[in-house]
């Protein structure tokens, strides 16, 4: 069988229910295409292989029938989310050694979904980056050109979509981590609402914004994925106890009389002018398919940088301190006292973005500094808030850019944490809110792709879907590969 | 500079992390340039604004005093650095060797 890493998640299926393929030969298929690519794109820190295989002959022989949509398909995992027996990093010198004893919720779904985890891709180290630089183990690298980064956190979950390495991976997002390298990637990527998946054996960065989403190479392939990740833990006491709708159901590409909401913010200053271009024709592309597109005001989203700056640094450097070199992860060996373990683990364990991040928030949170910084920083992401329940009360679905900028060359912005930060300017807003967001296709600008980023009101991913899926039918921008895909130079 | 060599230091110590003088001179700097950055928040009117620490809709989940199966212990200690006699070992607490501690 030919070119099975080009297939969507249904075309898989067909053939795996027919028999044309059996799941065994579908993981050989995709290790094999990971083996002749990861050089090109770096994006696994873990190979999973001779588990997947076990897996797949277990699966093979129970059997793959039309009601179980996702059995034999490969998936890879962001390495912050923790599987039993297979090694977890984090991207961390912290956690190289780190073998978890039990699976995290989302995987416990993978599994029940007969789904097979490939490996566990790379990312920004404890998810601190936009770029997948700040990685303790490897650069990886943009599909579309391997010269530039493939955005982060999630850059390896992106990456490997997109180059066909895997049809689906899971990412996670606290400040754009999921749609930002879906962007950067020319790919689908979904941050659902704060509480539809849940966190538990997610290794916390911010707990009240990070949440676990699927990417993709077209609409449809996420909301299955999605459908399968998604419901109520009782581990996690933030997961939501509402009912988990199919989200594939309104994918019937009529948008008809949708009402569309396009912030005059999200197209202002530090918005280059080729994304600009391709989110004002996506506009009038909602509106040539019947729905209403209006611009609308988010006063308060230009200070959502420095919100998330204080509320994710100060939840981090609280989270982080459960890294002490005691009981898992890097011990430093040079040690005379107790102290030195302390001390000396995290000051050898930690890459450079993480200790800036548990330094801001542990300055945000120290005795002098709580009201003016973190308090206030609650009060601002209050009024974010409140800015898009604004629009919301009038309007479907909100578009924009996913990103100011399209992907940026390797070692461009990483000395740089101001810039790098402002990066993530139109997507932390949606984190900071607890709203769904994606980024789909949009068009090209410098020859790299450019991603439509759809925020949604809590718990609404259907409609965000319905809108995602009609765009994509009504353009080809999904169709375009780039060259590692067989796409054309 | 929003903060001082000697204050970052400090906030160091808190943390639980130590740097060499030149890392030290480069955290001050960055620090204090994104600590500018955040300081814009000062222009926002507040004022009887509700502070907003979490988006999830309930805030305590009980549960029933139920004993459920955990996890094994050996398992557990898979991970440890290093143990002895089933339990984790770590160096002298007080720095003037073992029997200090």
């Amino acid at each position: 069988m030919e070119k099975l890493y080009d297939k969507s998640l249904t075309e898989l299926h067909d053939l795996l229910v027919s028999k044309e393929i059996t799941a065994t030969d579908l993981t050989r298929a995709t290790l094999n295409r990971i083996n002749e690519t990861e050089k090109d794109v770096d994006s696994f820190i873990t190979i999973n292989d001779e588990k997947a295989l076990e897996l797949a002959k277990a699966i093979d022989l129970k059997g793959i029938t039309e009601s179980n949509p996702l059995a034999g398909i490969p998936i890879g995992i962001k390495d912050n989310i923790v599987t039993k027996d297979i090694l977890t990093t984090a991207a961390s010198k912290m956690l190289h050694n780190f073998n978890p004893i039990y699976d995290a919720t989302a995987m416990d779904k993978v599994y029940q979904a007969d789904m097979i985890p490939v490996g566990k891709l790379n990312m920004d180290e404890f998810a601190m980056g936009g770029s997948t630089e700040t990685s303790y183990f490897k650069k990886t690298k943009n599909a579309w050109d391997h010269s530039k980064v493939p955005g982060g956190s999630s850059g390896g979950s992106a990456a490997a979509v997109a180059a066909g390495q895997v049809p689906v991976s899971l990412g996670t997002d606290t400040g754009g981590s999921i749609r930002q390298p879906a962007s950067f990637n020319g790919i689908v990527g979904m941050k659902p609402t704060y509480g539809r998946v849940s966190r538990f054996g997610l290794i916390a960065f911010s707990s009240s914004l990070d949440q676990i989403g699927p990417l993709t190479r077209n609409v449809k392939d996420n909301a299955l994925a999605l459908n399968a990740i998604s419901g109520y833990d009782e581990k996690d006491g933030t997961s939501a106890g509402v009912s988990v709708p199919d989200f594939t159901a309104g994918l019937t590409g009529d948008i008809k009389g949708m009402k569309v909401a396009l912030p005059k913010e999200y197209l202002g200053e530090g918005v280059d002018a080729g994304v600009r271009e391709a989110v004002l024709k996506a506009a009038e592309t909602f509106k040539a398919l019947g729905a209403t597109v209006e611009e609308v005001s988010l006063p308060h989203s230009k200070y959502g940088v420095a919100v998330y700056y204080i509320i994710a640094s100060s939840e981090a450097s609280s989270n982080l301190q459960r890294f002490d070199g005691i009981r898992y992860g890097y011990r430093s060996e040079n040690v005379k006292n107790l102290e030195d373990v302390y001390v000396n683990s995290r000051s050898e364990g930690f890459g450079i973005e993480v200790k800036r991040r548990i330094m801001l928030g542990t300055f945000s949170l120290s005795a002098g500094h709580y009201d003016a910084h973190f308090k206030k920083a609650g009060q601002v992401r209050t009024l974010i808030k409140q800015d898009f329940n604004n629009v919301f009360e009038k309007y479907d679905i909100i578009i924009g850019p996913a990103s100011p900028t399209v992907a940026f060359g390797l070692g461009e912005n990483i000395n740089d944490p101001i810039t790098m930060y402002m990066n993530d300017l139109l997507t932390i807003p949606v984190n900071l809110a607890g709203l769904p967001g994606m980024s789909i296709p949009a068009g090209f600008s410098e020859g790299l792709p450019v991603g439509l980023q759809i925020i949604g009101k809590a718990f609404d991913e259907s409609t965000m879907y319905k809108a995602a899926y009609a765009f994509e039918q009504a353009t080809d921008f999904h169709t375009k590969k780039p060259v590692i895909l067989g796409g054309n130079d | 500079m929003a903060i001082s060599e000697e204050k970052a230091k400090h906030v160091a110590k808190l943390s639980k992390l130590s740097f060499s003088n030149d890392e030290l001179k480069d955290f001050t700097d960055q620090l204090g340039k994104i600590i500018d950055m955040v300081e814009l928040l000062e222009e926002v009117d507040t004022e009887g604004v509700p502070f907003t620490s979490n988006v999830a809709q309930s805030i305590n989940v009980m549960r029933e005093d139920v004993i459920t199966p955990g996890m094994d212990r050996n398992e557990l200690m898979k991970n440890v650095p290093e143990s002895e006699n089933g339990y984790i070992k770590v160096p002298a607490i007080i720095d003037n060797g073992e029997a200090g501690a």
